[in-house]
């Protein structure tokens, strides 16, 4: 049969496809820009922190810059890349189904995105924005720069995250193949499934304050404002209801992947099934309580500060189970050692370090001495970036022979693994040490003594963009020239290698038969 | 896949198939069904964050809100309740003549369920001109002279957002049922296959559902 590839030709052909490969395919581009884009912000940010005071950027053109680049990366990449990918793409292959329940929904989800995506670039644009990230009131509703434009953007690209979410869980729900039972199902799945439910619950109470800050913004309500009796401290409740889970909504379906990496590689079922499946639930459930360790210092009782660290904390024991189950199962395996498996290793660095020092975040008194500092940007990107962004590199690598029939080269992709995890250590291993030596985060200038880490972090990320450059070359060239390969070079038993490389339009010639589990190393394939 | 014996009753209908992702029409209702449901879900999260921050202000400012309540255009959002209330019932009753393969019927009950949803929405426009004639408009513009106080402007901007983001939301239901009378008088949406007309049905009746919580909100609890 022919794949997916070759069905059908011409640019409309895509554009108006209703395949979720094809669609996943838009996203990866749509996404990849959004990585590249939001990686040029940080590396402007990273040159003009070379010195204390003005290098080349006015400290005006510097808050626009940290802004910019954070909302691209956190809204434009890493909340939809993996699920809106590679979700997209193996979500119903994985489920023995011939597409999503919702095939119209999701290329619609796909040019909802694109249309917030617009929205966010031409604020930027046109004006630019500077209140950070996180949109905070009542700065936000009263800066001078198009936080109402972006903050709408940002709201309509939730809607697309929110499409996608419905779209998985109906899949999931009503599309399994006969005999796929759900403690049957790959563990990518479970990642995608409870990620979705993160999407579809939270997702609208952020679209909702970003919607206040909005209309607040062109119309000056004050709802945030205590001038005119709002409280801005509510927003940031509103703010961190979701943009805590979102934290999930980046690194649970990273979890997914991993559990297929690990896997796949050790040619061995995980440790134990169960315990990643539920985790992921529990990941996401505890998720939504947690959100109030945001606002240790902005105003909170301290039974509040201990009940939201004590919770904080939770998910910790369940990210654990994960670490120890993965490690488990490398542990009984027979290890292969290749890229995506070095991504993993990453990962788990990371991942453990990250998630070491958020506990210790958690923990109030210590909090207040961090909050605010370049320790809680070190934090999060070790384990938020971190995690999602080796793991996105891994999935590329595991997958990309499935979604294209062809390898990459396997040597250059080494080099460039070890460029993007040691580089990205290096980056931001300077940041720990700078926010405990006391440099807030987002200053534009800072005290001589600090430059040298500074110098260092930016070595770092220069290495980081090589290695990433790297990737994107040599897989670009593979797309074309790469060697051919058959179902399933790296022998996993998983469901989506029984599809043919690459898959065509529906998936499977003929209907799948389930007779073993995605983990059944001890059955013949 | 089902498809449908052409008896007398479906003599003109389309013979209507499964999309290809599903191996029959049950299961794409089936479908459908678990979708819209989780839909309306992610809806009433809209809403819910706004419940919070109506709460949240109101146990700040009782008395801006009580009095704010007191200058609500009690007749028109009273008789705006009750249109609604109806409209659910029509639209549910549209549904259920489809269930019987009533499609005359089911046109007419689609078309009182427009009628009330848009007188609602002429009524709601009127009741928007005469507190904006008072000087009760949002934040800054806010002028309104008998009620001077921050608790009574955030009651009004409160009201003509949430106000307003369910007027948003009845537009989209009146859209959507338009369309969805279109499929049925065209007989795209038939006895065999409705499931369509039931998402937009149940959508409706969120909408009439958060009105439900909006009126006690807005007009009744001083």
């Amino acid at each position: 049969m022919t794949s997916y590839l070759d069905d059908n030709h011409g640019i409309l052909s895509w554009l108006a496809t209703r395949d979720h490969k094809r669609i996943a395919i838009l996203f990866l581009i749509a996404t990849a820009g959004a990585l590249l884009l939001g990686g040029a912000f940080a590396l402007v940010l990273r040159i003009e922190l070379l010195v204390p005071g003005k290098l080349f950027l006015s400290a005006m053109d510097y808050n626009r810059m940290f802004t910019h680049h954070g909302v691209v990366m956190v809204f434009l990449f890493m909340v939809p890349v993996i699920p809106s990918v590679f979700g997209n793409f193996f979500l119903p292959i994985m489920l023995g189904a011939p597409d999503l329940a919702f095939p119209r929904l999701n290329l619609a989800s796909f040019y909802v995105y694109v249309a917030g995506a617009i929205i966010v670039l031409a604020a930027m644009w046109f004006g630019g924005i500077d209140t950070g990230w996180t949109f905070y009131a009542p700065y936000s509703t009263t800066s001078p720069t198009a936080v109402g434009v972006a903050t709408f953007g940002v709201f309509v690209v939730g809607v697309s995250s929110i499409l996608t979410g419905v779209n998985f869980i109906a899949t999931v729900h009503t599309m399994r193949a006969r005999d796929l039972g759900w403690m049957r199902m790959p563990l990518f799945v479970w990642a995608i499934y409870a990620t979705a439910i993160i999407q579809v619950i939270a997702t609208p109470v952020l679209g909702m304050s970003l919607l206040l800050v909005a209309v607040d913004h062109a119309w000056s309500l004050g709802i945030f404002d205590p001038a005119m009796g709002g409280d801005p401290v509510l927003f940031q409740h509103l703010f961190w209801f979701y943009s805590h889970p979102a934290v999930y909504i980046m690194i649970l379906p990273a979890m997914g992947v991993v559990s297929e990496v690990v896997c796949t590689f050790s040619h061995n079922p995980p440790a134990s099934y169960r315990a990643i499946a539920v985790s992921s639930l529990g990941i996401a459930f505890v998720g939504f309580l947690t959100w109030g360790h945001h606002m240790f210092v902005a105003g909170m009782s301290t039974f509040d500060v201990g009940a939201f660290g004590f919770l904080s904390m939770f998910t910790a024991i369940f990210s654990a189970i994960k670490v120890f189950t993965w490690t488990a199962t490398l542990r009984h395996g027979a290890v292969w050692v290749t890229t995506p498996l070095l991504y993993f290793f990453g990962f788990m660095f990371l991942f453990v370090f990250g998630g070491m020092t958020g506990v210790a975040l958690a923990t109030s008194s210590l909090d207040i001495h961090w909050h605010d500092t370049y320790f809680v940007v070190a934090h999060f990107h070790f384990i938020m970036v971190g995690g999602t962004l080796t793991m996105y590199l891994a999935a590329l690598h595991y997958w990309f022979p499935k979604m294209f029939g062809r390898m990459y080269p396997r040597r250059w992709s080494i080099v460039a693994a070890t460029a993007v995890v040691l580089g990205f250590i290096f980056t931001f291993t300077p940041q720990f040490l700078l926010g405990n030596a006391g440099m807030p985060r987002r200053y534009w200038s800072y005290p001589a003594e600090y430059q040298w880490l500074q110098i260092l972090s930016t070595a770092g990320a220069s290495i980081l963009a090589m290695g990433l450059a790297l990737n994107f070359a040599y897989l670009v060239w593979a797309l074309f020239r790469g060697a051919r390969v058959e179902r399933n070079p790296w022998g996993s038993r998983s469901y989506e290698w029984l599809a043919p490389s690459p898959p065509p339009l529906h998936n499977f010639d003929e209907p799948l038969v389930i007779r073993r589990g995605p983990y059944d190393y001890h059955l013949p394939e | 896949m089902t498809a449908i014996e052409p008896g007398p009753a479906h003599a003109r209908a389309r013979v209507r198939e499964a999309d290809v992702q599903f191996e029959n029409l049950a299961k794409q209702a089936h479908a459908v069904r678990f979708g819209i449901w989780l839909f309306l879900a992610s809806e009433l999260l809209l809403f819910a964050g706004l419940f919070a921050l109506y709460t949240a202000y109101r146990t700040e400012y009782p008395a801006g809100f009580a009095a704010g309540i007191r200058h609500a255009e009690l007749a028109i959002g009273t008789v705006n309740t009750s249109l609604l209330v109806i409209s659910s019932y029509t639209a549910a009753s549209a549904l259920r003549a489809i269930r019987r393969d009533a499609r005359r019927a089911a046109l007419g009950w689609l078309g009182a369920t427009l009628a009330l949803g848009t007188v609602f929405l002429a009524l709601k426009g009127l009741e928007y001109s005469h507190h904006a004639a008072e000087g009760a408009l949002p934040g800054a513009y806010y002028a309104f002279r008998e009620l001077p106080e921050h608790g009574g402007q955030l009651f009004f901007t409160l009201y003509y957002f949430m106000t307003g983001l369910h007027v948003l939301h009845l537009v989209a239901a009146v859209l959507v049922l338009a369309w969805l009378t279109w499929r049925v008088s065209r007989r795209r949406t038939t006895a065999a296959y409705h499931a369509d007309l039931e998402a937009g049905v149940l959508y409706w009746h969120l909408v009439d559902c958060i009105w439900i919580f909006l009126y006690p909100m807005f007009y009744l609890l001083t």
